[in-house]
């Protein structure tokens, strides 16, 4: 039997995606979500199309003393956790603003660690488990335009990757998806060229695959790989002069 | 995000600012925005109906809230496709009551138009089998209408155009089916008077339909193609199939590549009518059992076929005549035929019964026939529209581009009553389309 899925951030495009994805395959989820009721649709949709189970979590990856509790209060455990709940508002308003400031850090980085330390520390006691995180290349080099956010991704890619280290001997896996631009609410007023952004359905395959080959790292279109190659090898004494 | 849209004619094509949602509450925010708007779903109409500076499209918010399967009762949000539909209900022995020659539109927007099908003589158009729906009206507020609840909501939505608000909600009653099958007849028609005879002879056949080639000229005018089927019952079907009667057609499409010159399509489909109408040895009565899959939806087959009309698009030019009016069926036809412009073939059925608010179907013959945009194609069309007018039919707003206000006025007969019903849902004009403006039912004054 299909171990079930737990999507933190389900209400996103990405996170309903995931859990078609992974219903039309057969695995229950537990879709994890602010304002979860408005995921009921969701929920009956893929019951009657799939006849997967198919569980509602109000959680808020913010609130971090909640944690603990909602991860008990699962009866059966999900063998899988993909993280996708985040937060990217613009960088002028945020940077000006320090309570914007937190929340994008809390949103990326330090309330997946928290929620995220607590179920790993789970997996590998029972030495299995799956766990997907969705950080992003804007992590991998800080830009003038998206730094705050890019930081606290650059601090999630780096959490997952020590994680990954650190589960090996227990048999958990643990995989790091960094899309670039994807066609979600996240960036529907932004005018994004086409041939780089990600449909949403298409990411979730990509996740899906990832998952199933246990892979460590996956782009979301693989040209971005080498896109950020590039970015990242411009020597710092050029970069800090570029409008990027 | 701002692009460039069209509907299913290429014609006209404009800039609109598009946007998506997947939540209730999103659509109710959206909708209280100060310019006007239209509802967006598949973009299968033909013409200008769900084009507007705003759009918001429905295709993300497509999920299934309930499926009864002993009773045959289905319950989705309005972006949800036929095709997905179809995928949920046939393997559980259920079809769509109603469905219109292409399988790729949402369900919000066969309610919008009201549309028929090869059944309309005996089942009528879709809104006869809506149990209820919601509408989302100007101020974010919803109502849950259906033929006893506000029921003055419901019949101006059906077949509405978008213009009563945004469906959300819909639940309608399916169609009961032993196997995934159609029994098919196909028959020859000499001229335009076999062809009547014959679908009057056959109408107690649930579906019907006929090709009708528009060009051919003297005795054999009016030659045709008539199409009848039924659901196969499950002794009705091969051997071969009864092993799992209600399995899916295969989901093969092919892409038409590009744009073509209009010519090179007209080509194709003469030679496909002569196939049919010479081939399989010249027998006048060909019976078949096919999948549902080619007997409803042939042209699906073939994914963005609207390009073999060119660049420039192409008008559906689809009206309804009175059953009385038969010599204005054969002037028109024979307007088209003299005039050479239209496609060689034409769809030509019979409706049953119907007389609602603001749908296009009434008793009659109806004609639907692509004619590419061209100049000197719109006075033509003009001077067809009186034709319409004076054998007292009318035009399928859905297929419409180019109609003129007064043609509108003078065909519907309960238009006032609708702008009536307009003026309390829709009081300043916050849904409104290029076509309702070209057509003055809303008077959205910030449109272009
Ligand atoms: C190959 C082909 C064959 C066809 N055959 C037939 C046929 O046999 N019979 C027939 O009746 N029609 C037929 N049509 C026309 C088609 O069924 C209708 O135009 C249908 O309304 C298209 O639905 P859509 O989802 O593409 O909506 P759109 O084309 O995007 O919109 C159509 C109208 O519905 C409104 N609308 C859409 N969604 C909503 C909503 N949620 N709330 C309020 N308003 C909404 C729009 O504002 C617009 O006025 C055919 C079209 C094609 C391309
Ligand atoms: N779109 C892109 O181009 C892009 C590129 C690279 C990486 N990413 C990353 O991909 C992931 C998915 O993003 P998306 O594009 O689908 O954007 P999105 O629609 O904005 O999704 C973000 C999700 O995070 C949830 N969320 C925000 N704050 C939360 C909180 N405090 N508690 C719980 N959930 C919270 C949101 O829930 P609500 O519905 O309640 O707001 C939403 O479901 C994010 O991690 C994002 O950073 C996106």
């Amino acid at each position: 039997m299909n171990p079930s899925v737990l999507i933190l951030g389900a209400s996103s495009d990405i996170g309903m995606a995931l859990a078609e994805k992974f219903a039309q395959n057969g695995y229950p989820l537990v879709l994890a979500a602010r304002n979860s009721q408005r995921l009921a649709p969701l929920q009956s949709d893929l019951e009657i199309k799939y006849g997967t189970g198919c569980a509602i979590l109000e959680f808020d990856i913010t609130h971090t003393d909640t944690h603990q509790a909602t991860w008990d209060s699962l009866r059966e455990k999900p063998g899988i956790t993909i993280c996708v709940a985040g937060y990217m508002k613009d960088n002028e308003q945020v940077i000006k603003d320090t309570a914007e400031t937190l929340k994008t850090i809390a949103t990326n980085f330090t309330g997946p660690v928290a929620m995220l330390n607590i179920i790993a520390a789970d997996y590998a006691k029972n030495g299995k488990g799956i766990i997907a995180g969705i950080s992003s290349v804007a992590g991998l080099r800080g830009r003038q335009s998206n730094y705050i956010y890019g930081s606290a991704k650059a601090g999630l890619t780096a959490y997952l990757s020590g994680l990954r280290n650190r589960m090996y001997p227990h048999q958990v896996h643990v995989l790091t998806v960094l899309p670039g631009f994807m066609d979600t609410k996240m960036t529907a007023h932004l005018k994004l060229p086409k041939l780089l952004t990600a449909q949403p359905a298409a990411v979730a395959d990509a996740i899906y695959r990832g998952i199933q080959k246990k892979k460590n790292i996956i782009y979301i279109k693989w040209f971005w790989k080498w896109i950020m190659f590039i970015i990242r090898h411009i020597p710092e004494s050029i970069f800090k002069k570029k409008k990027l | 995000m701002k692009k460039q849209i069209a509907n299913w004619g290429n014609y006209p094509r404009i800039e609109s600012d598009e946007q998506t949602f997947s939540f209730t509450e999103e659509l109710q925010t959206y909708v209280k925005k100060k310019e006007p708007f239209i509802a967006r779903g598949y973009g299968r109409c033909y013409g200008d109906a769900s084009l507007a500076p705003n759009t918001i499209s429905t295709l993300r918010y497509n999920k299934v809230l309930s499926f009864d399967t002993e009773k045959g009762i289905f319950e989705c949000q309005s972006g949800l496709t036929l095709d997905k539909i179809l995928t949920i209900i046939v393997p559980k022995g259920w079809f769509l009551p109603v469905t219109p020659g292409t399988k790729f539109i949402t369900i919000g927007g066969a309610v919008a138009s009201d549309v028929h099908g090869k059944n309309h003589h005996v089942d009528g158009s879709f809104s006869a089998h809506v149990i209820d729906m919601d509408v989302i009206g100007t101020d974010g507020t919803l109502y849950t209408c259906s033929p006893t609840q506000h029921s003055d909501l419901f019949w101006a939505t059906c077949g509405g155009m978008g213009l009563t608000g945004v469906i959300s909600r819909i639940k309608f009653d399916l169609k009961k089916i032993e196997t995934s099958y159609i029994k098919q007849k196909q028959l020859k028609a000499k001229n335009l008077e076999d062809i009547l005879r014959l679908f009057e002879e056959n109408s107690h056949y649930t579906y019907s339909v006929a090709w009708i080639d528009c060009l051919k000229k003297g005795k054999g005018f009016g030659r045709s193609i008539l199409i009848l089927g039924e659901h196969a019952k499950k002794e009705e079907i091969p051997a071969k199939y009864q092993g799992n009667p209600l399995k899916l057609p295969p989901q093969k499409q092919i892409l038409f590549p590009f744009n073509l010159p209009s010519f090179v399509l007209n080509k194709l489909t003469v030679k496909a009518f002569n196939f049919l109408y010479y081939g399989k040895n010249l027998k006048r009565e060909i019976n078949n059992v096919v999948s549902y899959e080619p007997f409803f939806y042939p042209l699906d087959a073939i994914q963005l076929w609207n390009r073999g009309y060119g660049k420039k698009g192409f008008i559906q030019y689809q009206f309804v005549l009175p059953l009385e009016s038969k010599a204005g069926l054969i002037e028109i036809l024979h307007r088209i035929s003299d005039k050479g412009i239209g496609s060689f073939l034409a769809v030509l059925k019979v409706f049953g019964r119907q007389d609602d608010l603001i749908s296009f179907p009434r008793e009659g013959y109806t004609l639907a026939l692509d004619i590419p945009v061209r100049n000197g194609l719109f006075p033509f069309l003009d001077e067809l529209d009186a034709l319409v007018l004076k054998y007292g039919g009318r035009l399928y707003l859905s297929k419409d581009a180019r109609m003129k206000p007064e043609i509108l006025e003078n065909s519907y007969p309960h238009l006032s009553a609708f702008k009536e019903i307009i003026s309390k849902y829709n009081p300043q004009s916050a849904f409104s389309s290029l076509q309702s403006e070209r057509l003055h039912i809303t008077s959205g004054k910030s449109l272009i």
